[in-house]
């Protein structure tokens, strides 16, 4: 939901994207993200990120799910429409259990479907900067945000004594969007520099 | 690394007053429920020996199918403490004895003041039509030389397994031989396991005590009964054995592991218990609703609303978030509570039939409990030392060392 100003370096080797990342902790930068081609073991560590509270909401979204069913059937059968089946009480809550297990299921599955996207900022029709061309192909990308207080010269000569490849200054939306490529960032933007 | 266990002088002299309390509570029960002349009392008497017996060594069988199973997937994980299960299926011989002994002892020479035999009543069916009809497979002979056939291979198994590990030490390095004959024997040991624990033992040795009722799903239920809490009994030793300062290559990882198998045999069991359950109770055949009737709105309900607080409930409140899978004393307390639990299981599975309302859970339950908890600590921790607890040349070793849950 902000326009900020990145300085991005890209790597060719994530034996070089290791130390780097290290150095930029230490140096006291703050990293916006890290893009790979693929998956890096132990990246998340390295980063300093924190494991992540998926479960619980999941473990939430299964709550409302099996109140959902519980709730739901015991009104339809006890109150609003009861009729006696097979002689069983109108209470019946072993012929529930399936369907209230089915219910908590598909509740925990679409919420934290849900929730994984808005955590990681994917969905169908969103779009997202796109730092360099190469971050899915073959190259590594670290975009360190900058503020006005920090010198665009000398984070790009840090960044080149870490071992970057390439290294440019970009002012970009730092967030998601839904829309059009150019709705929020005019064109020039994304390739500034 | 040379891991080697010596036993304690603590767990030896615990072990042995266990054997002790144990025995002293089988002599006061041939005393006074055995020499007694209320059917009742006797019935009591070789009903929780069966209980104990059949309990102990279908847990301690366990052991042998996980070694079995990891095998056979080729896993590295269980390597670090493969010597455990080594130990504990070795031993399996000992509970197998004493539950043949004792089952045959049932069949042969118990009967009431009326001459039937109330805890196998198949054994003696007068003119019941439903018990002839299932004499070809509920007789004597059937009974017996199932018990000695099942018996015998699970013992042999479970000396083969370890033998075969053992064997592997003194192996030429990154010998394979050895590997691919314990890969080949594990599918023999599931095939033979599927047809024993898992279909035909419980029937004859649990399902049978009431003959007039059946369930398909019975002996599934019993395996995941026997699972979990095999599982547990094995969390138990390493986590002894790492207090003790031995298994140094077992990590939070493979405790974490061991959680995972706990809790999610837990539910498996809930569902196997459930789906049995519900099936009756929405058929409401009078056949097979008499089975709970007796369980749930008679005087067993305090053991069947018992078995499903602490072997549903309890496991996926306590363990079911990952940091509690990886603490060593939610791991352990949970895993004391599933043995007992599934105690209970076999408890309420077993007495209703000879005993009726006449259940205890008193010294006699307690100390026989205790005498085979006795045998099982003591034999265990004697093999335990006979070798590193290491399997240095294991192919699988590297494997284990790297592994992450």
């Amino acid at each position: 939901m902000a326009i900020k100003k990145f300085a991005v370096a890209a790597y060719d080797d994530e034996e070089v994207l290791f130390p780097a990342v290290k150095k930029v902790r230490k140096s006291g930068y703050k990293i916006h993200d890290i893009y790979t081609p693929f998956a890096v073991h132990g990246l998340d560590e390295e980063m300093g990120l924190k494991g992540t509270d998926l479960h619980i909401a999941g473990f939430i979204y299964g709550l409302c799910g099996t109140s959902t069913a519980v709730g739901f059937i015991s009104w339809i059968f006890t109150s609003d429409w009861p009729i006696i089946y097979g002689g069983k009480p109108h209470f019946a809550l072993p012929a529930w259990i399936p369907i209230t297990f089915e219910l908590t299921v598909l509740f925990a599955a679409v919420g934290m479907t849900l929730t994984f996207c808005y955590l990681n900022q994917i969905m169908p029709g969103v779009k997202k900067h796109v730092f360099h061309p190469r971050q899915s192909d073959d190259l590594f990308v670290m975009a360190i945000e900058l503020n006005n207080h920090t010198s665009e010269e000398e984070a790009i000569a840090f960044l080149k004594a870490t071992g970057a490849k390439e290294t440019s200054i970009q002012v970009a939306e730092a967030s998601w969007w839904y829309g059009r490529w150019d709705k929020k960032e005019p064109y020039e933007l994304q390739h500034a520099r | 690394m040379n891991d080697r266990f010596e036993i304690p002088g603590r767990l030896k002299n615990t072990s042995l007053a266990l054997i002790a309390i144990g025995v002293l509570a089988l002599i006061g029960g041939i005393a006074t429920l055995l020499m007694g002349h209320i059917d009742v009392d006797r019935a009591r008497f070789w009903a929780v020996l069966l209980h104990d017996s059949v309990f102990f060594t279908l847990i301690t069988t366990v052991s042998i199918f996980v070694q079995a199973a990891a095998s056979l997937a080729q896993g590295g994980w269980i390597v670090a403490y493969r010597r455990v299960p080594e130990a504990i299926g070795a031993n399996v011989w000992i509970f197998g004895t004493i539950a043949a002994v004792v089952m045959f002892l049932i069949v042969f020479t118990f009967k009431d003041a009326n001459g039937i035999n109330t805890i196998y009543e198949w054994v003696t069916p007068g003119k019941d039509k439903i018990l002839l009809g299932k004499s070809a497979f509920l007789n004597k002979g059937m009974f017996v030389g199932f018990t000695l056939v099942i018996m015998g291979l699970w013992a042999f198994f479970g000396r083969k397994f370890r033998a075969m590990s053992i064997a592997q030490e003194s192996a030429p390095k990154n010998d394979t031989k050895n590997y691919w004959k314990v890969f080949r024997l594990s599918g023999v040991f599931l095939f033979v396991y599927a047809l024993s624990q898992m279909s035909t033992a419980p029937w004859l040795w649990i399902m049978s005590v009431q003959p007039h009722w059946y369930s398909t799903l019975f002996s599934w239920y019993t395996f995941a009964s026997a699972f979990v809490s095999g599982m547990s009994l094995i969390l138990l030793w390493v986590v002894y054995l790492k207090n003790h300062g031995n298994l140094k290559l077992v990590t939070i990882e493979h405790m974490h592991d061991l959680g995972k198998f706990m809790f999610a045999f837990s539910i498996f069991w809930t569902y196997l218990w459930f789906a049995q359950y519900m099936l009756i109770w929405y058929a409401n055949i009078p056949d097979e609703t008499v089975y709970f009737k007796l369980r749930q709105q008679g005087p067993y309900s305090v053991i069947f609303y018992a078995n499903f607080i602490i072997n549903f409930c309890m496991p996926i409140l306590i363990i079911m978030s990952r940091p509690s899978k990886r603490n060593y004393f939610t791991l352990t307390f949970m895993a004391m509570f599933i043995i007992f639990g599934h105690w209970l299981d076999f408890f309420q599975m077993i007495m209703p039939g000879p005993l009726k309302e006449h259940w205890h859970i008193n010294w006699y339950e307690i100390g026989i409990f205790m005498g085979f908890a006795g045998i099982l600590i003591y034999a265990v921790s004697n093999t335990l030392t006979k070798s590193s607890l290491v399997p240095e040349n294991n192919l699988l070793l590297k494997e284990t060392v790297v592994h992450l849950s």
